[in-house]
């Protein structure tokens, strides 16, 4: 066994390289169903706990087992967490895809690799280390069935030796990660500890990456979007959930059904929640409709496939004015697309999901905290207008790890909306359920069971009149629709307000969900490298708010950034503004199943800027 | 309908206190003869009978004939006209959100048995508790007449098409799909729907009876298997049945050696006296044997097919807790602070 890798050639010029610090992206390049997620796990956190700015993207087939995933890890110490195009140090597990993964690779990256695969020869302007897994991974796991899986900790420990991460935290961080299991911990810890004497005695360090301490993650957690949707739920009090299992939704009511076991079973030992698995995604939001109409606090989780088949209800819904909460983790396509990749596909077939004329308040996440509040906006806003509310995820956001600010425990109480009770009917004597008392379009409702010979009303679809009374006439249905529309439009002041940010440019960018985190550095990247500034304006919401017209207004050119390819959002943007403003958004989209990154934008801009 | 006899002013009222007329609903719009008005009035009558307070019911339905006719009875029940062949879904999730109320589903042979099966089939296995009524009449009447999934083979539409593929039992599948309380009936015999009727409100489990209602536009001539001269002709009743609510605390003798006896949820019991020597409304196996058989023999079999007051309802199947999920308060649906702050720190 050679003492040193081949990367000694190159050591007289890597060495003389200024040290980069915090900022790099690791990739662990493995086979699904390896294991590899606790080591890439442990990694994260390791960093996470040294306090630098970190992110974890998953990049993993349609498969349970045996195709190729990619784990990204992206340390950044002035808080880009963005999928980042360059790969600056690969950990190549895959013999299928290591060659091509080693040609991609820019020049100056390093590779760490299983012996045998033999990379070291493709390429001289990397640096290569070589780990003989199979042999070091025998004396630490005696167990030949763990070896597979324990062997992903030995690249944990040759990487903590590269780059000088501190193994206290990587103990720290696989006691975290087995919790009770201390057995399971310790022979991963066995495993860690041989690759990093391995590496130690071996390797001559020959790249110039380096993570150290620094203070910029204190009191942060770190979550997945699903699991923080699913908090936010339990906080705003669901007590139904119907889901009906689909990639990247699942995890979310997962993630709710193991919150709610320990939380939400009441002192008789009953459940305050029914968390129901239905037989497809049309039984899912057929419960949510009922439990909505009944009262409840109701919700679904699904993806675009499963947003299709809710069609049918979205509109009885619209029309019978039910609440709900259907929460859309966006992904590629049609089923056998790209289903584990991420995008926002489905912005306008969700806007205007169903027949006739529907249009339903979309909520755009962009972070774990956002997936926490609005869970909570969705249920207020869905029981406040009698509607649907989507929230609007993706899979990037839904199920990599993000950091985030501990979330704030809910300040305001929880509002049922406009709910007349026994004692409202003895005092009015009857109401009329599709009338607009107030003038803002949002009628009031009864719920079934309200001991009151008028409390019941008969839903329907469309064809009824205020008194809920089915109707055929024309100035019925046309009052109604025009009543639903002054309800859309009162939402308009009611949803989250977008987050502008004002520096006086001529030039503005538009973006909504996880695109943010690119924009960020983008934007920052248009400022350094191109000595232009730009603004920014983060939707949050659809319908559209004042802000959102006003910010277009405002600049001669706004690039509208999403991840889809026909530029849904700026779709639906022309729709909502005059002919004038129309001719200032600019398209820039981008979709390809991989998280956007910084770089395309700032490159796309500056062309369309002509710059 | 009932009405008080003209000699004795004061209104006749059920043990709530409550007139028939406080269960009646809107106008029926359906045909006339049709055989859905006349399961409307069993409905009112059973639960004027039974004494339900209409407050305390919820109606659904899917969409066709059948599912317009809940506006036709119990006007003071909150309903819900949902979606063609969901409204098993809705059903489930209203009455999780309110396990309190007595939740009715009318729904007719094609909402059910060609565009809901899938939700029919789902409803039945997870022992929802509910009444499930399926008004079958073999056509869609609201698009005009084309066969549905429950019509017979060899039955002919007005326009001389013959139906030559089998029909769904729905009776049967209820039964094999874990529905606890499962019989067949007919519009035309008011007596044997009305018991059965009553029955079901005193039942904790999914009760499926399906209705053989005859359609008197499309599908009530000769050559058809639903008409009403066809069913009169051969409707076979399995059983004799009686029904003593548990308000009614009289003891009513019955032979042991012909007469089943079925203690309900509430106490009350149902007598069912045997017509079929070895017919066992218990045995689940026997009751889907003898259902097929009488494809074979072209009888209309009418009765109690199955009856099981033992398996748990899905609502205790989830656990849940008896207040109304819909309106818990705030201190019970939102965790305190402390839980919040436990479960960040695990996530640090």
């Amino acid at each position: 066994m050679a003492t040193t890798d081949a990367g000694i050639h190159h050591a007289s010029t890597h060495v003389n390289l200024k040290p980069v610090v915090n900022d790099m992206s690791i990739q662990v390049a493995t086979v699904n169903g390896s294991g590899s997620q606790s080591s890439n796990t442990v990694l994260l956190r390791s960093i996470f706990q040294m306090g630098v700015p970190v992110s974890g993207k998953n990049l993993f087939p349609s498969n349970i087992a045996g195709l190729p995933t990619w784990y990204t890890i992206r340390a950044n110490k002035d808080g880009y967490i963005a999928r980042k195009k360059e790969i600056d140090f690969l950990v190549a597990m895959n013999a299928e895809t290591a060659k091509e993964d080693v040609l991609s690779l820019a020049s100056g990256a390093a590779v760490l690799y299983d012996e045998p695969l033999n990379l070291k020869a493709l390429r001289d302007d990397l640096t290569f280390y070589a780990v003989p897994y199979d042999k070091l991974v025998g004396p630490v796991c005696p167990e030949a069935k763990l070896r597979k899986l324990v062997k992903n900790m030995i690249y944990v420990g040759a990487l903590a030796r590269l780059l000088e991460i501190d193994m206290a935290e990587i103990e720290k961080a696989i006691r975290k990660q087995f919790a009770k299991k201390v057995k399971a911990a310790n022979l991963n810890l066995g495993a860690v500890q041989a690759g990093y004497d391995y590496a130690a005695a071996t390797f001559t360090k020959s790249d110039p990456y380096f993570i150290q301490r620094m203070d910029k993650t204190r009191g942060k957690i770190i979550i997945d979007g699903n699991a923080a949707a699913a908090l936010g739920c339990m906080f705003a009090g669901v007590t139904i959930v119907s889901w009906y299992p689909i990639t990247p939704s699942s995890s979310l009511p997962e993630n709710l059904i193991d919150y709610m076991k320990r939380f939400r079973i009441g002192a008789d030992g009953k459940a305050t929640f029914a968390i129901v698995q239905a037989e497809d995604e049309l039984a899912a939001v057929g419960m949510v409709v009922g439990a909505g109409w009944s009262g409840a606090r109701a919700m679904t989780a699904t993806s675009g496939p499963g947003i299709s088949l809710m069609g049918e209800f979205a509109g009885l819904a619209y029309y019978a004015e039910v609440p709900g909460v259907i929460w859309d983790i966006q992904r590629v396509g049609p089923s056998t697309g790209l289903p584990t990749r991420t995008a926002q596909g489905d912005i306008l077939s969700t806007a205007f999901l169903s027949h006739g004329d529907t249009k339903h308040i979309l909520l755009l996440p962009s972070s774990a905290e956002e997936c926490f509040t609005m869970a909570q906006d969705a249920f207020e806003l869905a029981e406040q207008f009698q509607t649907l509310v989507f929230v609007m995820s993706d899979l990037d956001l839904a199920m990599n790890n993000w950091m985030a600010d501990p979330f704030k425990y809910p300040e305001k109480p929880i509002r049922r909306g406009k709910i007349l009770d026994k004692e409202d009917l003895d005092r009015m004597g009857g109401f009329a359920r599709y009338k607009d008392v107030d003038g803002d379009g949002i009628p009031y409702r009864t719920l079934p069971g309200t001991d009151h010979p008028s409390a019941a009303y008969f839903t329907r679809g469309s064809g009824h009149n205020e008194r809920s009374q089915y109707s055929e006439r024309p100035d019925d249905f046309e009052n109604n629709m025009a009543r639903l529309d002054r309800k859309f439009e009162t939402a308009r002041q009611f949803v989250p307000r977008p987050e502008v940010v004002m520096n006086g440019s001529e030039i503005g960018i538009l973006g909504y969900g996880t695109s943010h985190w690119a924009l960020i550095e983008s934007r920052d990247q248009l400022r350094k490298e191109y000595k232009t500034e730009t603004d920014y304006l983060r939707l949050r919401a659809y319908p559209f708010t004042s802000e959102v017209h006003d910010f277009i207004r405002q600049h001669k050119r706004v690039y509208v950034v999403e991840q889809n390819r026909d530029a849904q959002m700026l779709s639906l943007l022309k729709l909502d503004l005059e002919p004038e403003l129309m001719t200032r958004l600019r398209s820039i989209a981008h979709i390809h199943g991989l998280p956007l990154d910084a770089r395309s934008v700032t490159d796309e801009i500056m062309t369309m800027e002509g710059k | 309908m009932a009405s008080a006899p003209p000699t004795n002013p004061a209104p006749k009222t059920n043990r709530i206190g409550l007139s028939v007329l406080d269960y009646k609903g809107g106008k029926t719009t359906l045909c006339a003869g049709c055989g859905h008005n006349a399961i409307s009035e069993r409905i009112l009558e059973a639960m004027y009978e039974m004494g339900v307070k209409p407050e305390r019911v919820a109606k659904m339905s899917g969409i066709g004939c059948s599912s317009k006719s809940p506006a036709y009875f119990m006007s003071r029940s909150h309903s819900f006209n949902t979606v063609h062949g969901r409204m098993p879904s809705v059903a489930t999730g209203a009455i999780l959100a309110n396990t309190s109320l007595l939740n009715l589903g009318v729904s007719g042979d094609g909402d059910t048995a060609s565009i809901g099966i899938g939700q029919f089939v789902h409803l039945m296995r997870r022992n929802v508790p509910m009444i499930y009524i399926i008004e079958d009449n073999g056509v869609y009447g609201l698009t005009k007449g084309q066969f549905s999934a429950t019509a017979d083979v060899g039955s002919k539409l007005k326009t001389g098409v013959i139906n030559d593929l089998p029909a769904l039992d729905t009776c049967s599948m209820a039964i094999m799909l874990g529905a606890t309380f499962v019989g067949r009936s007919f519009s035309g015999d008011k007596r044997q729907l009305n018991t059965m009727l009553k029955a079901a409100i005193a039942h904790r489990g999914t009760v499926m009876l399906d209705v053989i209602s005859p359609c008197t536009t499309f599908n009530d001539h000769e050559g058809s298997t639903k008409s009403y001269k066809y069913v009169q002709e051969h409707d076979e009743p399995i059983q004799d049945i009686n029904f003593v609510p548990a308000f009614e605390d009289i003891s009513v003798e019955y032979d042991a050696g012909t007469t089943v006896e079925v203690k309900m949820h509430d106490g009350s019991r149902l007598h069912l006296r045997k017509l079929e020597e070895n017919y066992d409304p218990t045995d689940r196996i026997k009751a889907m044997n003898r259902l097929n058989e009488s494809h074979r023999t072209g009888e209309v079999l009418t009765g109690v097919f199955y009856v099981n007051t033992e398996a748990p309802s899905f609502v205790e199947m989830l656990n849940l807790t008896t207040e109304p999920l819909a309106t818990l308060p705030e201190s019970v649906v939102r965790p305190g602070r402390e839980v919040l702050e436990q479960v960040m720190e695990e996530l640090r």
